[in-house]
């Protein structure tokens, strides 16, 4: 088995009855494995609702660690879309020019500092820099305040060996009260100044509520990025002849990066409370259960995509479930996907192959299941391409 | 060469000409309202919705059933919807005109 490649610990049990019922914190998580049933599970809303306690969607489960809602996240429609409304002019800006030419050289700008090591630990040396850097952008904050960013580590909610961590989390919502507070005070053009200016249904948003825009923005993009950056340094260093392609055929940068999306698919699943007694594949759900929308597996289900297991860079029709589906789907995917569309150009103009030195995966343990999300540590050396 | 129309939301006429490529490119490339193509034209994000004018189906024809899949659970759906990454610009569609989708 190459060192890159993860595998899809779900087969099995997606074809033989398509779910599986974990145990989390004893509040027990029902995950749905197959394309069809997550993406319906997904649109239906009114059965399976994200507007519950705060936190008992996300699994493992977050609300012993915090009261805050996370908007739009944990509301439904159409409350929702009139929060996503508010919300979606901003987090689209990724498509600005504007805005790639700053993203492009933040990661030229990496990319150029790590050819010059000898070797470099990926995940914290690389990626979440990157993803740091990266948001200044997002938020419209100074540079330096990533700096702050990255002394936080990899997950702002959760340390090594430990799936919850409320002091962690205590940090950020210090930290973004603090910032509400001075954009209050002091009003500038970054996101926090813009949400507290904002009009929600006939009011200005409160300071609650831009909490709950600034959680979710910074937790939701933060492994996941994280993990998709590492995976795809991992994926090139088994696949130079990759690196090679993408240099003579940049037309096909979008396609493969929405093909890594599937199959990293960074966020395993996301849970939805049940509201109603119901059948999900020709499961008995009952009210006040709760499912899980495992993208992870649908996202290699045979009955959907051909050779799920294999990275194809220029396939062609790929409905991935990798940024979510419907009314939920990513609200970061926009930027998320520009960091990587840059990436991958960066890398095939300037590295030729990567050697992978030293690693330790990260496996995630849902129930029987062990997943494979990314890494812990992974240690490589870049070589650059010949000029 | 194809001359295509795109109604917005906001009751604007754009017409465009396309040579080859994707609908859903022809409009990004062109700041049509309405029309991201987030996912490039893949067929997973379902940002390039449209409805294609009921006398012009002929030209443009039925969805895939992958297509058709991602249109049916999309709120704004009808008879006419159409995924525009999924079309594709030949002379076939010249004088097609697409309401963009909500």
């Amino acid at each position: 088995m190459k060192k890159s490649e993860i595998p899809d610990p779900f087969a099995a049990q997606r074809s033989k009855c398509g779910y599986e019922t974990i145990d989390d914190q004893n509040d027990p998580v029902t995950m749905l494995l197959r394309h069809k049933d997550v993406r319906k599970t997904a649109h239906n809303y009114k059965t399976f609702t994200s507007e519950t306690i705060p936190g008992r969607i996300v699994v493992p489960s977050e609300v012993n660690i915090r009261d805050t809602r996370q908007i739009p996240f944990e509301v439904d429609p159409p409350k929702h879309g009139a929060y996503r409304s508010v919300l979606e002019a901003w987090f689209k800006r990724p498509i600005n020019a504007d805005y790639q030419e700053a993203l492009t050289t933040i990661v030229s700008s990496i990319i150029e500092e790590m050819l010059a090591k000898e070797s470099l630990e990926v995940v914290n040396e690389f990626a979440l820099p990157l993803q740091s850097r990266a948001l200044t952008l997002l938020l419209n904050t100074p540079f330096k305040e990533s700096e702050i960013w990255i002394s936080w580590g990899t997950h702002v909610f959760r340390s090594e060996g430990e799936a919850l961590d409320a002091d962690k989390a205590i940090v950020l919502y210090d930290y973004i009260d603090r910032e509400l507070d001075r954009a209050i005070a002091n009003p500038s053009d970054d996101l926090y100044s813009v949400l507290m200016q904002s009009d929600f249904d006939g009011r200005k948003l409160t300071k609650e509520e831009a909490k709950g825009v600034m959680v979710l923005t910074f937790a939701g993009g933060r492994d996941t990025v994280i993990n998709a950056v590492t995976n795809a340094i991992a994926y090139f260093a088994d696949h130079p002849e990759s690196l090679e392609r993408l240099r003579k055929e940049p037309e096909i940068i979008t396609n493969a990066v929405e093909e890594m999306i599937r199959y990293f698919s960074p966020l395993t699943h996301m849970g939805r409370v049940v509201t109603e007694n119901t059948i999900v594949c020709e499961h008995a759900a009952k009210a006040d259960s709760r499912v899980s929308l495992c993208w992870a597996s649908a996202n290699r289900d045979e009955n959907v995509f051909e050779n799920p297991n294999e990275i194809v860079l220029d396939r062609k029709i790929n409905p991935h479930v990798g940024f979510g589906f419907s009314h939920h789907n990513c609200l970061g995917a926009t930027h998320a996907r520009q960091i990587m569309r840059i990436l991958v150009k960066e890398f095939s103009e300037k590295i030729k192959s990567i050697d992978i030195l030293d690693m330790k995966e990260n496996i995630e343990k849902w129930g029987k299941f062990q997943r494979k999300v990314g890494y812990h540590k992974i240690s490589v050396k870049f070589n650059a391409t010949t000029q | 060469m194809a001359k295509i129309t795109f109604i917005t939301s906001d009751e604007q006429r754009i017409t465009l000409e396309g040579y080859s490529g994707s609908v859903m490119a022809l409009a990004v490339e062109n700041g049509i309202k309405g029309i991201d193509g987030d996912c490039g034209g893949v067929c997973s994000c379902a940002t390039c919705h449209v409805h294609v004018a009921p006398e012009d189906l002929s030209k443009t024809g039925e969805a895939s059933e992958i297509e058709a899949d991602m249109l049916e659970l999309d709120d704004d759906t009808d008879q006419y919807s159409r995924l525009s990454c999924q079309l594709q610009i030949s002379e076939e569609l010249d004088g097609l005109v697409l309401r963009v989708a909500k």
